[in-house]
């Protein structure tokens, strides 16, 4: 008799095909064309970066020919102009990018991993811990942002045992450290949210009826399903941490890493300078360099953020 | 019966969905007769409530209707957006599943139910304040001159279904929608549930179409009941006949599935429902039948007559008979 | 309601206590301040130096010196700037004058405009109007505003009179240099690039915001049951969809106004705009306690009276949320 067990090919052929959420929101990733084209662009520009003694020109600190060889506008000898003291802009931008890249990433990791574990645990266990940090991030959040960051770097770099592990305040891993403190509390914000939005669920419920410890939820079931907005948090983290690089430069408060050594900040800092003397190159580039890196990253995290929503389409 | 208030004819609703055309109503028929209190069965994806969200214009854009839908005598498929906005509310009400997310959180009850009589009626603000709080007293809510300055997440879950009700029925329409209206309640709430939904037709002569999965909401208060399989009425008979002689196997297959004292085990209805986008030929119902034959996949059985009933089953007379 | 404002203003006064001295003991670490003091002015004699430190409360005890301090600032007794002896009010004054008109402008047209067109975009998701505001407050949101101030100062310092031989907008201060007294004219125009700069971020995060909101909104099942209703169209939007969507905005919106005192120090700097941001950092970059302090308070002050605002108004614009 046809058509009766479960089994069967015509029921086979009745039933929808699964897809798993990770394809999901991969499929979802790819088809955000700017996310995709900034995927593109990032990694070329981490790739140029990553081999740049090969695709510098020049050396971050050195003078394209003799002098006269200051503010040469775009060439042959120098792709995007040299600067004050004749230094090829294009050799100091891929060197500067560097810098400030690896500000970004470091100290978006560490922001991520400490926010991660504070939010968790404040939205997870609640009560007078959850309290006084969300009081505590709520404040430091509320200040203008500079304000803080300015005050916490001068703070921080004057506290002699503290430099042992922060360096010397004019040094790159100062910064790391600084964002990443700066950092973490956005971070613990976002994810201390999804826990609390989770922790109501039933399957937590039901992890919890059958035993588990509160560690194992929180491993095999809060941070997996946590992972789209921590990933959006870690991208956001990047960029908030370069810009800010940008900005603390800007003011003169930037990385000072010896000799000659610049950062993306330092170069767009001197931007300003090119305005009053109509260098424009030596404002264009840096800018555009900046923009493009803020652009791409928030586009990639904006197309992740759609990716891991749980929601379905809007309308589908 | 006198000529029925709604009438539908070879209803059908097509999606387009990024996987293709998805056809969720394919040709569905249907009467309710003034003041009449029918049943729609049907388990989840089979078509019910598009049907109804196809009737009231509430359907996305992405959205295809074909067919006629008949309100007292005016064709609501493919009439204008003024002209629906003018019927809804008015001669047609819907009422649906979840209170809480249906009514606006910031907005005072009574004040929602007053925008539903001024929509329609010319009052002044006063005076549908007022009819305000005589509605809530017909649904059942105690003190209801206070209640009505209340918000709805201060009401409780059934409180916040009689208040959608009186909201439905403020301008009297002659045909109410309630979709699934007691799934989302306690069981002692739902049949307080469907006491109001019965006085209220009473009261105001409101045919009502009640959309359920629940057999035993049906048992409670219908008349008629037909039921929805995969987009298709499948079986229509009054309800006593229903419950002791179906005439289809998959209703057959719902009542045999309900609970009962003394039965040892669940039986469910084997297999999954079809899948939409590529509906099967033939009996949608065929995979998961115990009685399907060859036949059953060659033709969309149509509803014919099988004693007071009437089946889209090709076999129903011939499996009514006493084994 | 009422209950919840006092207590919340009680509790804001020993929250302000807290936190500036929290701000007192950052800023004594991080900028040494006798050591500021010495270094603008290195002819001066011990008892000089005494006197200051007694006068700004810098006492070598952080607590006693906080509250000595604290005791000068309420009894309205302010040390005067290290620099050349001047009085802190009338500098701050101005500066808090020229950052509220700036930030008023800004937000003013930033968010009215940014709510305008996250309510255009979300009308029709996905279509290309949404795309396009999308786009371009994305756009917004990624340019620092530094680097759009630069931008614009170079179109119109420089090229803009390379062009076309006069300048349309000025691209510094507040009047000319040298000029005295009140001209709208003038003053609108020298804040027009500044005004445009912030409202450029301001406009692309409120029309993000008021996007996704309503998109939230929109999809919700009361909205539904609106249009069941049979009402005019104009009115489920507005009644119901706007209505409900601007409730976190709004929220935002006061929190971010309360920002905005000490949020435009890169705009005032790049236009050498002399507002807030521009006093803190001259003072912050030469250690001038007496300057700095007071300025932290107006923030710490702004912060808080902004948060309680935000809360107030988010408790009165949405009946489900219970003050305390």
């Amino acid at each position: 008799m046809p058509g009766l067990t479960q089994g069967s090919d015509l029921t086979d052929e009745l039933l929808l095909p699964t897809v798993s959420p990770r394809r999901m929101a991969f499929d979802r990733f790819v088809g955000h064309r700017a996310a995709v084209v900034s995927v593109f662009v990032l990694g070329t520009m981490v790739l140029f970066v990553a081999l740049s003694p090969l695709t510098a020109r020049y050396g971050v600190n050195e003078a394209v020919q003799a002098p006269p060889n200051y503010f040469l506008s775009p060439r042959g000898i120098a792709w995007l102009g040299t600067d004050d003291i004749g230094r090829d802009l294009y050799s100091r931008l891929i060197y500067g990018v560097r810098v400030s890249l690896i500000i970004g990433f470091f100290s978006a990791i560490i922001s991520v991993v400490i926010g991660c574990v504070v939010g968790a645990v404040a939205g997870f266990r609640g009560g007078r811990f959850d309290d006084i940090t969300m009081r505590v991030t709520d404040l430091f959040l509320a200040f203008p942002f500079l304000v803080t960051l300015l005050v916490m770097r001068n703070m921080l770099g004057a506290i002699d045992w503290l430099r042992p592990i922060m360096g010397d305040i004019s040094s790159v891993r100062f910064i790391i450290v600084l964002f990443a403190i700066f950092g973490w509390m956005g971070v613990a914000r976002i994810v201390r949210g999804q826990v609390l939005a989770l922790k109501e669920r039933e399957f937590i419920e039901a992890a919890r009826a059958v035993g588990a410890t509160r560690w194992y939820i929180v491993r095999r079931h809060l941070l997996p399903n946590s992972v789209g907005p921590i990933m959006v948090a870690l991208t956001f983290s990047v960029v908030s941490a370069i810009v800010g690089e940008a900005t603390l430069a800007f003011f003169g408060y930037g990385p000072q890493a010896g000799a000659g050594a610049t950062s993306l900040g330092i170069l767009v800092g001197q931007a300003k300078g090119a305005v009053n003397t109509g260098f424009w190159w030596l404002a264009l580039f840096p800018c555009l360099v900046l923009v493009t890196i803020a652009l791409s990253i928030n586009f990639i995290g904006d197309a992740l953020r759609d990716a891991t929503d749980p929601r379905m389409q809007k309308d589908a | 019966m006198s000529e029925p208030i709604l009438q539908i004819r070879d209803l059908t609703v097509t999606f387009a969905t990024p996987l293709g055309p998805l056809v969720a109503v394919r040709g569905v028929d249907l009467d309710v007769g003034a003041g009449e209190l029918v049943a729609v069965v049907g388990e989840s994806g089979s078509g019910k409530s598009v049907s109804f969200l196809a009737a009231m214009g509430l359907l996305p854009s992405t959205a295809t209707v074909h067919g006629s839908v008949m309100l007292d005598g005016v064709q609501l498929v493919g009439a204008s957006a003024k002209q629906m906005r003018s019927v809804r509310g008015r001669l047609l009400s819907m009422i649906f599943q979840d209170p809480l997310s249906a009514l606006n959180p910031v907005h005072r009850i009574g004040a929602q139910i007053s925008e539903m009589l001024r929509a329609h009626q010319k009052m002044s603000e006063r005076a549908a304040r007022a009819r305000a709080v005589e509605l809530l007293e017909v649904v059942g809510i105690p003190q209801p001159g206070d209640r009505a300055m209340q918000y709805p997440h201060e009401f409780s879950g059934g409180m916040r279904q009689r208040v959608v009700i009186a909201m439905a029925i403020a301008n009297s329409p002659k045909v109410l929608i309630a979709d699934e209206p007691t799934t989302a309640l306690d069981v002692t709430v739902q049949a307080q549930i469907l006491e109001v939904i019965q006085k209220v037709q009473k009261q105001f002569g409101t045919a009502v179409v009640l959309i359920t999965h629940d057999l035993g909401v049906v048992a409670r208060v219908c008349d008629r009941v037909n039921v929805m399989y995969a987009g298709r009425f499948v079986e229509r008979a009054a309800v006593t006949d229903l419950f002791d002689a179906p005439t289809h196997p998959y209703t057959r297959g719902l009542l045999a599935s309900l609970p009962q004292a003394g039965k040892e085990r669940l039986v469910p209805i084997v297999g999954f429902p079809p899948n939409m986008l590529r509906p099967p030929s033939g009996c949608a119902f065929r995979a998961r039948c115990a009685d399907a034959v060859s036949d059953c996949e060659h033709a969309v059985p149509e509803l014919r007559a099988v004693g007071a009933a009437q089946s889209a089953c090709i076999r129903a007379a011939e499996l009514m008979q006493p084994r | 309601m009422l209950r919840f404002i006092v207590r919340r203003l009680a509790w804001s006064i020993p929250t302000l206590v807290f936190v500036t001295f929290l701000v007192y003991i950052a800023l004594r670490i991080g900028t040494d301040p006798v050591e500021s003091y010495k270094r603008i002015n290195p002819r001066v004699t011990p008892a000089k130096i005494q006197q200051y430190i007694e006068v700004n409360g810098l006492d070598p005890n952080y607590v006693r010196g906080y509250f000595q301090w604290l005791v000068n600032f309420i009894t309205l007794d302010w040390p005067r700037s290290i620099k050349g002896s001047r009085e802190v009010w009338p500098q701050l004054k101005d500066a808090l004058a020229n950052t509220l008109r700036l930030g008023a402008a800004a937000s003013t047209v930033g968010i009215s405009v940014g709510l305008l067109l996250g309510v255009f975009a979300a009308l029709r998701p996905g279509g290309r109007r949404d795309v396009a505001v999308n786009t371009a407050a994305f756009v917004g949101i990624s340019i620092p505003p530094y680097v759009s101030a630069i931008l614009l100062q170079l179109l119109f310092a420089v090229y803009w009179s390379r062009w076309f031989g006069s300048t349309l907008f000025p691209t510094s201060g507040v009047y000319p240099p040298g000029h005295t007294g009140f001209n709208l004219v003038l003053m609108l125009k020298h804040m027009v690039l500044p005004t445009t700069v912030v409202a450029i971020q301001i406009i692309a995060v409120y029309a993000r915001y008021m996007r996704s909101s309503l998109l939230d909104v929109l999809s919700s099942e009361y909205m539904r049951t609106a249009r069941s209703k049979g009402i005019s169209e104009r009115r489920v939007l507005f009644k119901h969809g706007l209505r409900n969507a601007l409730i976190p905005v709004v929220t935002i919106a006061a929190l971010d106004v309360g920002a905005i005192v000490g949020g435009l120090i890169i705009t005032e700097n790049i236009f050498s705009y002399p507002g807030m941001g521009k006093y803190f950092l001259s003072a912050f970059g030469e250690g001038d306690f007496p300057l700095l302090m007071p300025w932290m308070v107006l923030i710490v002050a702004s912060v808080l009276i902004f948060n309680l605002l935000a809360d107030v108004s988010y408790a009165w614009l949405d009946p489900r949320i219970r003050l305390d």
